[in-house]
């Protein structure tokens, strides 16, 4: 495996070289060569906004397929909350997750269920800890690299919690064990995800070793089964009922889900990762101190955002948000005492702290890179400052970097390069209005005199 | 001697306009700092304090002078940060760097602003400061982050 794998990635026959995709990512991560747009894969963080913005659809995530499903004896779909919010009139979460049973799982866990769990875990955490206010979710894996490389600082303020995802594929695959007796090794299990930052962190796990997820599936690659499924089973009423979540944890499927959940004292749900951005430099700064605890969404809506999803965002909250009343309130699956084991006992605390990304730096040398600064600064200041994004680099200052970095010439700009053509054409034309002594108007020169 | 002060030393200087009430600046600038900083590879707790005398300090500015500039000179060795104002200046210093006292406006501090925390949270933060004010004039603040000693 390459140091950087990324989800997101580009379908090089569809590019068109277009500059939209630049522009929306918020990292400066994406830069349109010859012709093409390339990810700068250390900058990248999986959100997904080029996904969204690209108008040929050149941008893409790759998940896995369901032919994994073939190297596993023992296969356990784990379908995220906002799956629930793609279906049209749903009167439960059954029909979804007998869907999912009829095309090749052998059994489902909802990661709504396991969201529950985390929500109980970050609660406690709150509680119990003295560490710094606000307290950040851990839950999107977007953002955790956002932190990573922009605000290191606040690294330790991550509630050391699992993602649902995460606790899911445990919890599932454990009672699968006792259940079937198979080997732990020969169970699969699968997130049925709207996101492609979760690919990337089942690949490179940033708060555990290793990820118990085997797989991550797409929501478009099995939509269509699904919804064939529940038309068919309107007809022919499926009997046992599979749902297990409870409303706290489906409603992690949109923004304010998680803190509701979490339930501390303070707290705050900010979701699109702009908003997310700008939120943390105040915090950076020290704002707002007397808040427990901040869920922070890259997707603007939560989950239900995610690019994966087939259904526009307010689609897919609605439709949650109905069968989540539909649902009304039942039991929650695991009691107290079992919640409050599992925090006891410390299951599912991340093993790994997030370790700070430097990618930024101009030079390993202090003096060096003060002067590649001064050249920045210069460079910059006699671009025009259009940010048009015809050079390929997202603004004025982003080509600059780029100079500096050598991947990029001043003449990239169109308007330096008008300049200079027109420099260049009035010197030809001074040049041609010069005459050679021997070809010099005669009657003119005794004119002259 | 000569040879000695004409010995180069790379930097860089970063400078702001802040008008009154211009409760934007601050923010902005630090974060523009901030980046500036992270390029050069600066050290996470040092980018962190910067940002916090730039963004205090211009914050002073905007709320108490009529107008002013905010200069950061970065070099291998240190940051300087200095904020010049025209205003009202600070009658006592002593009582000014207590924390918790203020003379910010009612409307300021509606604002969420003036809590009495900017000058000791910028003493904290940096190695050396540098406050120079004449009532009725103005003021003249120096903030120093050493670089290359301890911590």
């Amino acid at each position: 495996m390459t140091e950087y794998f990324h989800s997101v990635t580009l379908d090089f026959e569809k590019c068109k070289g277009c500059t939209n995709c630049i522009k929306k990512c918020p990292m400066e991560a994406i830069r349109v060569h010859d012709g093409k747009a390339t990810i700068m894969q250390e900058r990248c963080i999986d959100c997904g906004e080029c996904i969204r913005c690209c108008p040929n659809h050149a941008k893409i995530a790759v998940t896995d397929t369901l032919d994994i499903l073939s190297e596993y004896k023992y296969r356990i779909a784990l379908p995220a909350p906002s799956f629930f919010g793609q279906f049209k009139e749903l009167e439960n979460a059954d029909c979804v997750l007998h869907g999912l049973l009829s095309i090749g799982f052998d059994e489902v866990f909802e990661v709504a269920l396991a969201a529950e769990i985390v929500g109980y875990l970050v609660h406690q955490y709150i509680k119990d800890s003295k560490i710094k206010r606000p307290i950040f979710s851990s839950a999107c894996p977007a953002v955790l690299r956002l932190v990573q490389i922009k605000f290191p600082d606040l690294l330790e303020q991550i509630a050391p919690i699992l993602t649902p995802m995460e606790v899911a594929a445990r919890l599932a695959k454990e009672e699968a064990v006792k259940k079937t007796g198979i080997d732990y090794e020969d169970i699969g299990a699968f997130f049925i995800s709207p996101c492609p930052a979760k690919v990337t962190e089942m690949r490179n796990p940033m708060t555990t070793k290793h990820s118990a997820v085997n797989g991550v599936i797409g929501v478009q690659l099995i939509y269509k089964d699904i919804i064939k499924y529940i038309i068919k089973e309107k007809t022919q009423k499926v009997s046992s009922t599979l749902q297990k979540a409870t409303k706290l944890g489906m409603a992690w499927g949109y923004v304010t889900g998680e803190s509701k959940n979490v339930d501390a004292s303070t707290t705050l749900a900010v979701s699109g990762i702009h908003n997310v951005i700008s939120l943390l430099e105040e915090i950076e700064r020290g704002e707002l101190k007397n808040v427990d605890f901040i869920e922070l969404q890259a997707c603007i809506g939560g989950c239900v955002g995610g690019p994966l999803n087939i259904h526009n965002l307010f689609v897919g909250r609605v439709r949650l948000r109905e069968l989540i009343k539909k649902c009304g309130s039942r039991p929650s699956y695991y009691t107290d005492e079992e919640l409050h084991r599992f925090y006891t006992q410390g299951h599912y605390v991340s093993t790994e702290p997030v370790q700070p990304k430097t990618i930024m730096h101009l030079d390993e040398d202090m003096s060096i890179a003060i002067m590649k600064m001064e050249r920045l600064d210069k460079i910059t200041n006699e671009l025009p400052g259009l940010d048009c994004g015809a050079c390929g680099s997202p603004s004025c200052r982003a080509l600059a970097e780029d100079i500096i970095r050598g991947i990029a010439f001043e003449t990239d700009c169109v308007i330096k390069l008008r300049e200079k053509v027109k420099t260049l054409a009035e010197e030809i034309l001074d040049l041609a209005r010069i005459v050679p002594p021997v070809m010099a108007d005669s009657s003119k020169k005794t004119g002259d005199k | 001697m000569l040879n000695d002060s004409f010995r180069f030393t790379p930097h860089i200087t970063l400078e702001f306009k802040i008008g009154e009430k211009d409760f934007f600046i601050a923010g902005e600038s630090a974060s523009r700092v901030k980046k500036t900083l992270q390029q050069l590879g600066m050290k996470q707790e040092i980018i962190k304090r910067t940002a916090i005398i730039i963004y205090e300090a211009a914050m002073n500015v905007a709320i108490h002078a009529n107008h002013g500039t905010l200069k950061v000179y970065i070099d291998p060795e240190v940051i300087s940060i200095i904020t010049e104002d025209k205003g009202p200046g600070i009658p006592d210093i002593e009582l000014a760097m207590k924390e918790g006292y203020s003379t910010a406006s009612h409307e300021v501090r509606e604002m969420g602003f003036g809590a009495g925390m900017g000058l000791p949270n910028i003493k904290q933060c940096s190695d050396e400061l540098d406050i120079d004010t004449k009532v009725g004039v103005g003021t003249t603040l120096k903030a120093k982050i050493c670089l290359n000693n301890k911590v």
